[in-house]
């Protein structure tokens, strides 16, 4: 009986140090993509498996976004993590913190001697998954920014001619809408603490929180109960009573209140335009987000959304190696490009967008233009570049929390924002203490 | 007569017992020793590194102010579901225990919601609450109640408590009609004999000697309200507005899985072990001083 196992045991082992010369070296990449962008995702693995021999990448999908970076984190204390896992732009804090779980781009791609050149990317992506020195952290792969999507046709029977730029604008637009063909929603958005508190302040050059929205440090400190986004905030109460603003989730549940044509004026991600494009029964188009014009230097530049591709520690050389390779073959400019104009997602590299832009796409597409031009539109700045907080799904909850109770008349706006900064700052605090040891 | 098992072997029994013990070890003790001792530790999300802080997140817990609404939610989100699913139940297994054409396949058709899994209970009825979509919502407009479960936390309880009163009808409906059903048939006649209307036969007679059921029923009601509804929960308000619908079992998954603080929920899932605790301690007690009724 024993000899049997270990006549097994011996072959077994005997396999497996022959076979590495022949078999491809295997790269789990775990994501979290579903309908088209599902299809994407396959199609990109399968054109590098067929473009070289050495490497395998073998997609699987995990789940909504933050299932996806559970079990990734669930795998690592298990020892059996993916090489690659992509994890939403929110959770780049409790990724980047995680010393040793994850290893770095810059790193990866200069260790595996792969051409990589950070300055070929957009930084006003890059920037959201770098450090303060510019060290890319992990690989941007789906990105996107909130525009405004307008319906067209509604605005044409409310006697709006332009679609409205800021927001004393929209407010008025908002009120012919309802009047005529959106009684029960003048406007209205989705990701209610992206749109309302995080957008907002980028936009307008404002701080979310201190040491550059926590992009210099941990020990950063919440500051948006500042006057401009009271006001914003209090204006949108008082709109709700009316119906003239109303409420639609902090998830982006709420977009089909565009498409069946309920809302007119829509704050959503950019990624909604697969959707509009397939769903839409009216004329629409994507525009900037509105600004307040009594605010000097609004606007500023958007921020991204959207998810990133981290490498997970504790792998082989070789596995890095093809790792990179891949990374450099998702960085190709035709492939960028293409994958932008099919998909909807953002080009990365400067390259892939002029090309696009030289080909005459966005011409005949401007929607898909708008995040870009809003992303780009001025250096970024502090307060522009991007956001790192801890426990950042969390924090977004809670700050979601206070809105809704202000919205529903059982706080003051001021209230409400305090509120949120009070009690983030002390979830922040509890983050850095757990990463700080 | 002898009511004892005699076992030849003497290792026999705890041979037999063993697979149950082995379960009962793996799947229920382990874990629970594990939540207990993770709620002594401050710990990141990859466990790259803990610390142990005796009772800080038990401290945390009990000085939030936010836990105690929790508290409250649960109560009153627990309360009404067993109250609405145990009413409807009742009066449904009322109505269906007579003699009346097709009784069987009413029977039948009343059990089927049981198997409904949780989430899809929730969808279903978002399909019918939602403000843009849901054709109930749109009724309500009309007669101008301005329906709005996104904003109002009274209409976002009252959406989850009726799915999942809902789902749990059927479950509550079968214990009733059993329990109706034992009631011998004499008694309910001699009452009416003696000239006992049906509504007092149902008050003195019935719902008595009903009791024992109706007691065990409560009992698994507000163990479901508490643990089982979180599929319906997630699916349909996410804990929110303002934490207006969010239980105690949603706040364990919202701090653990989505905020990464491992510690406060485990802290969190060992009062809820107390809870079931102390809940079937009641019940055994309570029940078996009813049985012998």
């Amino acid at each position: 009986m024993t000899s049997i196992i270990r006549k097994a045991a011996l072959a077994a082992v005997g396999l497996a140090l022959a076979t590495p010369a022949l078999a491809q070296t295997e790269l789990q990449w775990w994501h979290a993509m579903t309908g088209g962008n599902n299809d994407v995702v396959v199609r990109l693995a399968d054109e590098f498996n067929a473009a070289q021999k050495d490497y395998k990448v073998v997609p699987s999908y995990k789940g909504s976004y933050p299932d996806t970076m559970n079990a990734g984190i669930a795998a690592f204390r298990a020892n059996n993590a993916p090489a690659i896992l992509q994890v939403f732009e929110v959770g780049t804090a409790t990724m980047m913190s995680a010393r040793g779980a994850v290893k770095p781009v810059y790193q990866l791609m200069a260790d595996a001697n792969e051409p990589f050149d950070p300055k070929s990317y957009l930084p006003a992506i890059t920037g959201y998954y770098s450090t303060a020195k510019g060290e890319m952290l992990s690989f941007p792969f789906n990105s996107s920014s909130m525009v405004m999507w307008v319906n067209k046709d509604a605005l044409k029977k409310a006697g709006i001619a332009e679609p409205p730029k800021t927001w004393p604008e929209v407010f008025d637009a908002a009120r012919k809408l309802k009047a005529t063909s959106n009684p029960q929603c003048g406007f209205s958005n989705a990701w209610a603490t992206w749109a309302n508190i995080e957008q907002l302040s980028a936009w307008h050059n404002k701080p979310l929180s201190t040491k550059a929205n926590g992009l210099d440090g941990f020990d950063t400190v919440l500051e948006f109960n500042a006057p401009l986004q009271i006001k914003h905030l209090q204006t949108l109460v008082d709109l709700q009573k009316d119906k003239i603003y109303d409420y639609s989730g902090r998830t982006n549940a709420g977009e089909g209140r565009f498409t069946s044509g309920e809302c007119a004026l829509f704050l959503t991600s950019s990624g909604f335009y697969g959707n509009v494009r397939g769903n839409a029964k009216f004329d629409w188009a994507a525009v900037p987000m509105p600004f307040y014009p009594d605010v000097q230097g609004a606007p500023q530049n958007s921020i991204i959304g959207g998810a990133s591709l981290w490498v997970m520690g504790g792998k082989s050389a070789n596995e890095y190696k093809g790792v990179a390779k891949f990374f450099a073959f998702l960085s190709d400019t035709d492939r960028q490009a293409k994958l932008h104009q099919e998909s909807g997602y953002l080009p990365i590299t400067r390259a892939a967008y002029e090309k696009t832009k030289a080909s005459g796409f966005y011409e005949k597409n401007p929607s898909l233009e708008t995040a870009l031009i809003e992303l780009t539109n001025k250096e970024p700045t502090e307060n522009s570049r991007g956001l790192r907080l801890g426990n950042m799904v969390q924090l977004r909850d809670v700050w979601a929390e206070e809105m809704e109770a202000a919205l529903a008349g059982q706080k003051g706006a001021k209230e409400a924002l305090d509120a949120a900064v009070t009690r983030g700052n002390a979830m922040l605090r509890q983050f850095e203490r757990t990463v700080s040891r | 007569m002898e009511k004892r098992a005699v076992f030849g072997n003497r290792l026999l029994p705890y041979g037999l017992l063993a697979p149950q013990v082995a379960i009962t070890l793996i799947f229920f003790y382990w874990p629970a020793t594990q939540a207990v001792r993770q709620s002594f530790l401050l710990e990141d999300a990859f466990g790259l590194g803990s610390e142990f802080v005796w009772f800080e997140n038990y401290r945390t817990l009990f000085s939030d102010p936010g836990y105690y609404s929790t508290l409250w939610t649960t109560i009153v989100f627990s309360t009404s579901v067993t109250v609405v699913s145990l009413s409807c139940a009742l009066l449904l297994a009322v109505m269906a225990d007579r003699e009346i054409k097709g009784a069987t396949g009413y029977r039948t058709l009343l059990i089927w919601p049981y198997a409904v899994a949780p989430a899809v209970a929730g969808v279903l009825w978002i399909f019918m609450l939602d403000p843009s979509l849901g054709t109930i919502a749109q009724g309500l407009r009309r007669l101008g109640i301005d329906w709005n479960p996104r904003l109002n936390g009274t209409h976002a309880m009252t959406q989850v408590v009726l799915a999942s009163a809902w789902k749990q009808i059927s479950y509550n409906f079968l214990f009733f009609l059993a329990g109706l059903q034992a009631i011998p048939k004499s008694v309910i006649e001699a009452a009416a004999i003696d000239g006992a209307r049906p509504w007092r036969r149902f008050w003195t007679i019935i719902l008595p000697l009903l009791s024992p059921t109706t007691f065990f029923l409560i009992v698994v009601n507000i163990v479901y309200a508490f643990f089982e509804t979180f599929g319906t929960i997630d699916a349909m308000t996410g804990g929110g507005p303002a934490k207006a619908t969010e239980t105690l079992v949603y706040k364990v998954y919202a701090d653990g899985r989505l905020g990464g603080d491992l510690g406060g929920s485990a802290a969190q899932s060992v009062i809820l072990m107390l809870i079931v605790i102390g809940l079937t301690a009641v019940q055994f007690r309570f029940v078996e001083r009813r049985v012998t009724y």
